[in-house]
């Protein structure tokens, strides 16, 4: 085996890192680049549960969609096999390939493309998921002869009232989310998993994100939507074990055909448009009410800071002081039968639409135990009746199975394969 | 869908009394004797001053109490109202900027939201800034609100005429095209009223719901117009069945009988009679040209007929009447954001003139990747000040 070449090493000049994945990680603890506030600098890709959920959000995404293009199940779990290690050694700071960019022959194409040269891990994590198309695709057939093991809930999603169904947009066989502090990181690792995949899979969509809209951690503080309105105060945050085992992994008597699947998670995608030059001539006043919460200090309407629980009876001229339609009512647990979600999603800008209007909104991603207690119910209930919605367009929707985390020897998704 | 034209009670009755009242949640500036805070709890309400200079004041109120508060200025007779804020919730501020000639007036905080409040009085000191408060503009606003009224009426009796003519024209199968040439006439007269139609939540979906607006998976039904546009014109959609004359009939009656009650309603005297404050009539101008900005000029509402275009004047010719409504107000209190709309109605206008064609316009598909942004950026030049317009006409 060719020797491992760090990124930072490759820097410096210095001697290659080289050993198994814990000494990468605790080769980076000392890293000169972390920050005061990330006193961590990498995670391992290996755990038992995959890095990229419950990890405190990292700044920016890239998410990619594949749809798988052979019908040969060994392809399939050579790639898998391949993507691990390659995840593996990239979370750590390494290369993609086990060469390195600058390090193999001059006469072929580096097996890492280069842009990351000289970056450290920035906290990358790659999370992978399989769509409900990699157990029966299109047509219905079982390409892989995985569909006995279909998870029950992993159903393409329903069309939900205002969603503009745009397949170019939607669905996938497999699912790769990367994300760290760094956009040319998560780039990096995306583009180098695609480019090992080209034979196996293709690319369906995906999706750039630059700035978390949420916080999966009790040490992080809430950031704002590009409707300038902090969010994600209520999410299920990492310090939550009991809340976690209830609403975002899946428990072990789940789902008997799909055991696999036990201390994975369900991902759920919605790629949310804002009518961002419509929502800016909102007076502050209504802003405020659509959201139920005031724009400053992310309080809701009925008092307190932000972390103060909403009080809905509270009352004021002609109904309570929130909103009926107020989002933060419509999406709130004690409104769904308790249910709640890990949520992880990016504000992403993809430049201008066809008129001059920003194509920007909110990429949302969710992680949830079943998405039909957990995330179907609620979108329901807001296509239907939050005030938001006539400000907002979805315009992708995707779900994957999400398995759990990768054991030492393992590659990822070898208990539905192996 | 949130510019209802409900009867604001409090916010009339202060326009009615020409106080110039209005809320921010800012603050007012420190340091200056117009500028004051109150301190709002459940048994106290304490102002930082009993007395200020004439002009205009304004209020900072924080509400240190466990329930939802309110501020008023009341005159001396502790009876009309001059300005208040409402719906300040605990730990929330709020902003009342009222603009007072010298005289005698009472401060009150309503904790609660019930009794006559904790009153104090207060009084404003003569000084040289000038108070103009117009004896002339009760009378406008009763003007423009009997106006829109009027407006708003004749229009859905058309709507209700023409929805008639159309609907035995698609009923009888052999009429087609002049029900295809009848759509977009029809809808204009709904598309004037938009804000006031949507008001109606149980109506609006049933009449003006797209395909993509309906949950068919928890078991909605798709009715109303575009349903029957769709049914007329099946070009675009994929293995599409048309519909036997029986089908027809059921979503052509459908429609009538909503337009009936959307008539009988907006035509309803007395206790049931729709009311239509100042405020309500300029956001509803503001709401027309948002319907314009995410539907007509992408060319998704008429996603079948490609008749965006008429919609799109309608939406322009019903914001532009809210506008002119409250115009005589507006001249009183920023002339010049009144000159600005009325230049970029004009510009609109203009352009959408440009897309004539016989006794209409042009389909959308007709329309260029170039003409299709001029719009966009006319609508852009028009929304930018509209939507300071309903602050403007209240203040």
């Amino acid at each position: 085996m060719a020797p491992k070449v760090s990124r930072r090493g490759l820097l410096g000049g210095g001697v290659a890192a080289a050993g198994v994945a814990g000494a990468f990680a605790a080769g980076r603890g000392t890293a000169a680049e972390d920050t005061a506030t990330e006193a961590v600098s990498s995670y391992p890709f290996r755990g038992a549960q995959q890095a990229g959920i419950v990890t405190p959000a990292q700044d920016r995404l890239h998410f990619v969609a594949l749809d798988v293009t052979t019908d040969d199940r060994e392809q399939l779990v050579d790639l898998l096999r391949r993507w691990t290690a390659a995840a593996e050694r990239m979370t750590a700071g390494g290369s993609a390939g086990p060469v390195g960019p600058v390090e193999g022959a001059t006469d072929v194409p580096p097996d890492d493309t280069g842009e990351a040269i000289g970056l450290p891990a920035s906290r990358l994590t790659i999370t992978f998921g399989f769509g409900p198309t990699l157990f029966r695709d299109r047509d219905g057939k079982d390409r892989f002869a995985i569909a006995d093991q279909r998870p029950e809930a992993l159903e393409p999603l329903p069309h939900f009232r205002g969603d503009i169904d745009d397949p170019a947009r939607s669905g996938g066989d497999i699912c790769i989310q990367a994300c760290a502090d760094d956009p040319q990181v998560a780039v990096h690792a995306i583009r180098n998993l695609v480019r090992m995949g080209f034979g196996v899979t293709a690319v369906r969509w995906s999706q750039l994100g630059f700035g978390r809209t949420s916080t999966t951690s009790t040490s992080q503080s809430t950031p704002r939507n590009l409707f300038g309105f902090k969010d994600g105060t209520a999410n299920v945050k990492a310090e939550e074990a009991k809340a976690l085992d209830e609403h975002v992994w899946v428990g072990d008597g789940d789902d008997d055909s799909a055991a696999w699947l036990a201390g994975g998670s369900y991902l759920v995608t919605r790629r949310i448009n804002m009518t961002i030059e419509v929502w800016d001539r909102q007076p502050l006043g209504d802003q405020e009410r659509f959201v139920g919460r005031t724009k400053d200090a992310g309080a809701p309407l009925s008092g307190g800071d932000e972390f103060t629980e909403p009080d809905f009876d509270l009352p004021a001229r002609n109904g309570p002081i929130i909103p009926l339609d107020a989002h933060v009512r419509i999406v709130h647990p004690d409104q769904n039968d308790g249910a709640r979600m890990l949520r992880r999603g990016y504000n992403f800008v993809d430049g201008s639409d066809d008129i001059g209007g920003l194509d920007a909104g909110l990429f949302f991603i969710a992680y949830v135990r079943d998405p039909r207690t957990h995330f179907i119910p609620v979108q329901r209930q807001m296509a239907a009746s939050d005030a938001l919605m006539e400000y907002l367009k979805f315009t992708g929707s995707a779900l994957f199975a999400v398995p759990p985390g990768v054991a030492a020897g393992q590659y990822v998704g070898q208990g539905l394969f192996g | 869908m949130n510019l209802t034209p409900t009867l604001t009670v409090a916010l009339l009755s202060a326009l009615a009394l020409s106080a110039c009242g209005t809320e921010s949640t800012k603050p007012g500036e420190k340091g200056d004797a117009r500028s004051l805070t109150v301190s709002s709890t459940d048994d106290a309400c304490e102002v930082s001053a009993s007395d200020a200079p004439a002009g205009t004041l304004n209020f900072a109120v924080t509400n240190k109490g466990d329930q939802v508060t309110e501020f008023y200025l009341l005159a001396e007779d502790g009876l009309r109202i001059l300005g208040e804020v409402e719906g300040i919730g605990p730990k929330a501020s709020k902003t009342l900027t009222v603009t007072v000639p010298a005289g005698g007036y009472v401060t009150a905080c309503k904790p609660g939201m019930v009794g006559e409040g904790i009153r104090a009085d207060f009084e404003v000191t003569g000084s040289d800034e000038k108070v103009e408060v117009s004896a002339d503009e009760q009378e406008l606003i009763e003007q423009a609100t009997n106006n829109y009224r009027a407006y708003v009426q004749d229009q859905t009796a058309q709507l209700l005429e023409k929805t008639k003519e159309f609907v035995e024209l698609y009923k009888s199968g052999d009429s087609d095209d002049q029900a295809r040439a009848l759509y977009p006439i029809a809808r204009e007269h709904w598309e004037r009223i938009e804000t006031v139609a949507e008001s109606f939540g149980d109506l609006d979906p049933k009449m003006d719901a797209r395909e993509a607006d309906v949950d068919f998976a928890a078991g909605e039904k798709w009715t109303g117009w575009h349903a029957i546009e769709k049914d007329l014109w099946p070009a675009r959609a994929e293995k599409y069945t048309a519909w036997p004359p029986q089908q027809r009939a059921t979503y052509a009656d459908d429609l009538l009988a909503n337009t009936v009650e959307l008539d009988k309603r907006v035509q309803a005297t007395g206790k049931g009679a729709l009311e239509y404050p100042l405020d309500s009539i300029a956001n509803g101008s503001r709401g027309l040209l948002e319907e314009v900005a995410t539907g007509k000029v992408t060319g998704e509402e008429e996603f079948w007929s490609r008749t965006d275009l008429w919609d799109f004047q309608a939406n322009v010719d019903g914001a532009r009447i809210a506008f002119e409504g409250v115009q005589p107000v507006l001249e009183t209190k920023d002339p010049e954001l009144a000159e600005q709309l009325t230049t970029r109605f004009a510009q609109l206008d203009e352009l959408l003139d440009s897309h004539r064609k016989g006794d209409g316009f042009v389909l959308y598909f007709e329309l260029t990747g170039d003409d299709i942004n001029a719009l966009a950026a006319a609508v852009n030049a028009l929304s930018e000040p509209l939507s300071h317009l309903t602050a403007a006409v209240v203040s």
